[in-house]
């Protein structure tokens, strides 16, 4: 069901025109209230009346993390604090954290993108959401459970943690659809299987994954595992939250909630803008937010947006999947890595489980590449008793990373189990070289 | 005879998680073994249940699996284990790998061969004892 048609499916023509208009306010609303971009524009020369259609979006400054983590706390805020009546904020792993404050109408649109795409999802008034995304400062959780509530559906905010409990509360509220890492869905199938319980034993049917990069071989696993249809999710706290777009039933890339955020790809290292189809940093510019609005927030997530319409009638431009991180890639002996080109080769093959761990080190000024994976018990019952299967394996690993990435790796076979899991975000990146 | 066969990674603590879960199991270990490389090593066990201790193993989150190898008896005395070994080599049958075992309080030697069928005529032809179990 479309949530929304006057929105989701209005003219190409007529939404450049709404992008325009609110490009324009937007970028006067910052320019008055917020210093460091009045400061930016000044010193490039422009001012808010510059700015008269979607296209002059290209002459205006970009926004990356460090800004926001310069900015810290309020500084990016358009906002009065009387108007500010909820803060999210995420957490690096260096530095400040990122504070993003909602005023009650950014509120309002975040559920109504939530709704869309829940809607999208097929979920409905009868529903029986979980959402399993953390609840806190981190948006999935209430993200997605206001997107729930203002679609009528029913929502039980277990967030994330007792495993066990939450699955026991799927099979005996008859709990239809779950939103959630696509990890945590993975670790969600293994307690379940733990626990003697069968997909025929439960009423889910719908999924919404993200906050997190993952793969179609994934999907194919979550889908199995716990027997439902997966789609994904994607958002920012940055830009608001998941919602920022969504899979249709066609699952051909997510549509942009575009009327609230205006989507671009960009070179990561000369900043120019790139056409649809090329490959590239995602880069939103908020057209609608009050609390904390940014423009061309550099994104660092690489993706590219699909040209041409999609069967369901949307008219959002939809970007493909995120295929890896411009800051995750790995330079290693001079060569660009991404860990999602290790995933692929992993998920290429059956013995390899879908979790894995890349450990970068430096031995005699050489870098090393050590990939850790964990294989699935399944595929060895049918009898081994010496290292040669596990052997094989390993060099199968070596053999098709070094075809992919152009280096080799030292592959390391880890027992089911093994590398650790996350209830969060995983962490696929462990980097022990010490420059200077 | 049924064989249990684990894969290990050499790690402090993973041959006792794997001889813990067996003697949760209840399991009788009659030999044990391990064959490895520096990263990783494959534990070979002879016990009085291999399918039930192959469950275990798989429950308690082992790579494990059961595989069919000759346990033959050996005499009490220097130079046994030498002549059954020799019996195979001179009749052109590898040994891939071999162990020593206690089975109701009887020594016995066993092993793998590349030839299985050879072997069994070997073990009739000269009058060898396989292990019961
Ligand atoms: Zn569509």
């Amino acid at each position: 069901m479309i949530w929304n048609p006057n929105k989701e499916c209005m003219s190409r023509d007529e939404l450049r025109g709404l992008q325009g208009r609110r490009l324009h306010k937007v970028v006067a609303y910052v320019y008055h209230n917020v210093p460091f971009y009045r400061n930016k524009m000044q010193e490039m020369d422009i001012s808010p009346d510059d700015i008269n259609s979607i296209d002059d979006i290209v002459r205006l400054p970009f926004t990356t993390k460090q800004d926001l983590r310069d900015n810290y706390p309020f500084g990016l805020q358009a906002a009065p604090q009387s108007e500010i009546v909820r803060i999210h904020a995420s957490t690096g792993t260096t530095g400040n954290p990122t504070i993003v404050g909602y005023t009650r109408k950014d509120i309002g649109i975040w559920s109504e993108c939530m709704s869309r795409c829940l809607s999208a999802y097929g979920v409905g008034r009868d529903d029986i959401f979980s959402v399993a995304y953390g609840y806190g400062l981190f948006t999935g959780g209430l993200g997605a459970h206001y997107g729930v509530e203002n679609l009528g559906g029913t929502v039980i905010p277990t967030s994330t943690g007792n495993t066990e409990k939450h699955v026991r509360l799927i099979k005996d509220l008859g709990v239809t659809g779950i939103a959630c890492t696509p990890s945590y869905a993975l670790h969600l199938a293994e307690t379940m299987e733990k626990m003697g319980i069968r997909v025929s034993d439960l009423k889910l049917r719908v999924g919404a994954f993200g906050a997190e990069p993952w793969t179609e071989n994934m999907r194919r696993e979550i889908e199995s595992r716990l027997g439902l249809k997966a789609y994904n999710l994607y958002g920012l706290s940055e830009i608001m939250g998941p919602s920022v777009s969504y899979e249709c039933e066609h699952q051909d890339g997510s549509h942009i909630n575009e009327d609230h955020f205006y989507p671009e790809i960009i070179d990561p290292v000369t900043c120019e803008r790139l056409p649809d189809g090329t490959p590239g940093e995602l880069v939103f510019t908020t057209l609608t937010k009050e609390g904390m609005p940014v423009l061309r927030y550099r994104t660092r997530d690489l993706t590219r947006l699909l040209p041409g319409e999609c069967g369901c009638g949307r008219t959002f431009v939809r970007m493909d999947r995120i295929t890896g991180r411009s800051d995750d890639m790995l330079i290693i002996r001079g060569i660009n890595v991404f860990p999602s080109q290790v995933e692929s080769v992993l998920l290429s093959i059956p013995e390899c489980a879908p979790r894995f761990k890349l450990i970068v080190d430096r031995e005699r000024n050489l870098d090393t590449l050590t990939v850790q994976v964990e294989v699935r018990p399944e595929y060895f019952a049918k009898g081994f008793d010496t290292l040669s299967p596990f052997t094989d394996l390993e060099k199968l690993v070596a053999s098709r990373l070094k075809s992919v990435l152009s280096i080799a790796a030292n592959v390391q076979i880890k027992t089911p189990g093994t590398i650790a899991r996350s209830e969060g975000k995983t962490r696929f990146v462990e980097d022990r070289r010490v420059l200077k | 005879m049924k064989q249990v066969s684990v894969f290990i990674e050499n790690k402090a603590g993973t041959v006792v998680g794997v001889l813990e879960t067996l003697k949760k199991a209840g399991m009788q270990l009659y030999a044990i073994s391990i064959a490895d490389t520096a990263e990783y090593g494959i534990c070979r066990m002879i016990c009085d249940d291999p399918e039930g201790a192959c469950e275990a193993l798989r429950g308690a989150g082992f790579v494990s699996s059961i595989t069919r190898v000759f346990a033959v008896r050996m005499d009490d005395q220097p130079g046994s284990a030498a002549g059954i070994v020799a019996m195979f080599a001179s009749a052109g049958v590898d040994i891939a790998y071999l162990y020593s075992a206690i089975i109701s309080g009887e020594p016995f030697l066993v092993f793998r061969t590349n030839d299985s069928d050879r072997a069994v005529e070997i073990v009739s032809s000269n009058g060898l004892t396989l292990a019961e179990v």
